[in-house]
Formats: structure tokens, C-alpha cells, sequence
């Protein structure tokens, strides 16, 4: 008995909830929305959102690439929940695997050829990653991918040589400035214009890298944080190898 | 059919072989192996279908670090599935 009626509960929640889900329009065209390549003024409220972000965005934003303008300008307050979580990650899996003597690791030699590969490289690697972020604004990427990129070259040096290790305080250190600087932008918004993550910083000309305001500046920190958070969580991860 | 009808058919093959064998092996230093190839072709995908923003971080992400801190884990416990 106790089974049918959960069964019967279960049907009916989920019949309300195809309901409710089948009336919400995802991304569909509403009514006569403007035409992309000239859009009329006036009209925004009959234009769906992702039409209103491609017409109006570079506009409103200043930034070239449509995603990030939607990441860091749009949606720049869930951006910096989204940082917390990583940040929350990191803590967690430092405070539980963090192995503070180091000399305990058992150091084991790695190739002669991975040595020399990863010493021509990491350099490389760490230029990659620290162009995807700051070219974020213009170009696909962005300070997450630019971060993963400047972690997965420490990790290449940290299996490249057993005895090495990033410091922990200057890991704390660029991670907390990073965080820091994004949330005084964002303040400054506020103090400024009186909302949040308001982009104080003149746009400048499209397509150009000192462009969109405080787009770069925060992408730049979430860069920095991101890339400094996965380096920790790899040292974290190192140091269980006993 | 077309060129991208057939490259996306036969990543999708080898994705999905992978992700069977990262489920099925009991040797687990291969099935995470197995899982980065798995995110690796998940990403050329994502290149295919105009996201290279995606692209760049499931690399970087699926394919470097978290096949790195699965190996880790690996090391620390042990190799092979009971």
C-alpha cells in the first residue's frame, strides 16, 4: 500500500512539474522581435533573452566575446558564488589531506626526459593560461579555463620533480588579493553607480585589449584565484603519498 | 553524409567504449586512464559543436587534473578492484 501511493505521489509530482516546465519558454522567440542586423529601438520587452543579449549586449557590456559578457557583466553576482564554491573545495580537501612535513614524501626519481621536457614547457603553459584569461573578453576563454591551465603546468612540475612544491603562503596570499580585488570592484560599483559589479571603467574601443571596462580586471582575479585554488588542491593531493 | 556527420559518429563511438571501459575494468589506474580519454574526446566534441570555451576548460579540467587526482588517490589506496 505504502509503495502505491508513493509511486502515485511520485507520478503526480512529476506530471505538475512537465506541466509547469512545458509553459516556461527556454530561449524560444516570444513574438515579432526585432531583426538582428538592424534591432529597433524600444522593442526589448517583446525580445526573448538570448536575442537581447546578442543585439544589445556589446552595447551594454563593451566586451567582444557574448559569453563572457553574460559571465562576468550580465550575471557577475552568481560569478562570484561560483568562485566561493571552488574556494570552499579547495579549504575542504586542503584541511583534510594537508601533510605539513614535507620530508615524509617519498621522493622517487622521475625521467631524465621529463625533467628536461617539463623545464622547457612549464613557461609555455603558464603563458597559455594567463593569455586565455586575459584576453577573456575578446577571445573564447575566460578565467576558469586560464586558471585549470596555470594548475595542470605546476602539476607537470610537481611529477617532473618529486621534491618540488608551491608555498603555501604564497598561494594563500595571490588567492586571497585575488578574491579581494574582485569583490572591491565590485563594491566600487556599488559606491559609485548603486548596484553591484557596476562597470564603472570606460568601454573603450570593441575588439581592443584594454576594452569593456572592468570585465578584464575581474577576469584577471578570478584567473589568479582559480588557478591558485587548483594549485593548492594538487599540493593537497601530493602530500598524502606516503 | 557529410565529414562532421562521420568525425562526430566515430568520436561518439570511441567516448562511449571508453566510458564502458572506465566503468568495467577492474584494473583501476586504467579506468582512469580510460575516463581522461573519455574527457578528452568530450572535448574535441565541444570544439565541433562551437563551444571552445568549454572546450578549453573540460581539457584542462576532465583530461589534466582530475585524471592527476584520481591517479593520487589511486597511489594512496590500492590498484586493483575486488
Amino acid at each position: 500500500m505504502k509503495r502505491v501511493l508513493a509511486l502515485t505521489l511520485a507520478i503526480l509530482l512529476f506530471i505538475v512539474f512537465a506541466m509547469a516546465f512545458a509553459k516556461i519558454p527556454f530561449g524560444e522567440k516570444m513574438s515579432n522581435y526585432p531583426d538582428y542586423y538592424n534591432p529597433i529601438e524600444n522593442q526589448t520587452s517583446n525580445m526573448s533573452l538570448p536575442q537581447h543579449y546578442l543585439t544589445y549586449g556589446k552595447n551594454d557590456t563593451g566586451a567582444t566575446n557574448m559569453v563572457t559578457a553574460v559571465v562576468v557583466d550580465y550575471r557577475g553576482f552568481d560569478t562570484l558564488g561560483e568562485v566561493t564554491v571552488l574556494f570552499l573545495a579547495s579549504t575542504g580537501v586542503g584541511s583534510l589531506m594537508y601533510v605539513e612535513d614535507k620530508v615524509k614524501r617519498k621522493v622517487r626519481r622521475s625521467n631524465a626526459v621529463v625533467e628536461t621536457g617539463s623545464k622547457l614547457l612549464f613557461g609555455f603553459i603558464i603563458l597559455f593560461g594567463a593569455y586565455i584569461f586575459i584576453h577573456g573578453h575578446l577571445t573564447p576563454g575566460g578565467g576558469f579555463p586560464g586558471g585549470a591551465v596555470i594548475a595542470s603546468s605546476f602539476l607537470l612540475l610537481y611529477l617532473a620533480y618529486p621534491k618540488f612544491h608551491a608555498e603555501h603562503k604564497k598561494l594563500n596570499v595571490s588567492e586571497s588579493l585575488a578574491g579581494l580585488t574582485f569583490v572591491i570592484v565590485g563594491l566600487l560599483g556599488l559606491i559609485i553607480a548603486g548596484y553591484f559589479l557596476y562597470n564603472f571603467l570606460p568601454f573603450g574601443l570593441p575588439t581592443y585589449l584594454f576594452s569593456a571596462g572592468v570585465i578584464p580586471v575581474i577576469y584577471v582575479a578570478i584567473g589568479v584565484k582559480v588557478g591558485s585554488e587548483l594549485t593548492g588542491i594538487v599540493d593537497a593531493m601530493m602530500g598524502v603519498r606516503e | 553524409m557529410d565529414l562532421f556527420t562521420i568525425v562526430s559518429l566515430i568520436l561518439i563511438t570511441i567516448m562511449i567504449i571508453a566510458a564502458i571501459i572506465a566503468a568495467e575494468i577492474k584494473d583501476l589506474l586504467s579506468a582512469a586512464i580510460a575516463s581522461g580519454v573519455m574527457s578528452l574526446v568530450v572535448s574535441i566534441l565541444f570544439y565541433m559543436l562551437q563551444a571552445p570555451d568549454v572546450a578549453i576548460t573540460e581539457a584542462a579540467i576532465g583530461a589534466a587534473l582530475s585524471m592527476a587526482v584520481m591517479i593520487f588517490g589511486i597511489k594512496s589506496t590500492k590498484r586493483w578492484e575486488k
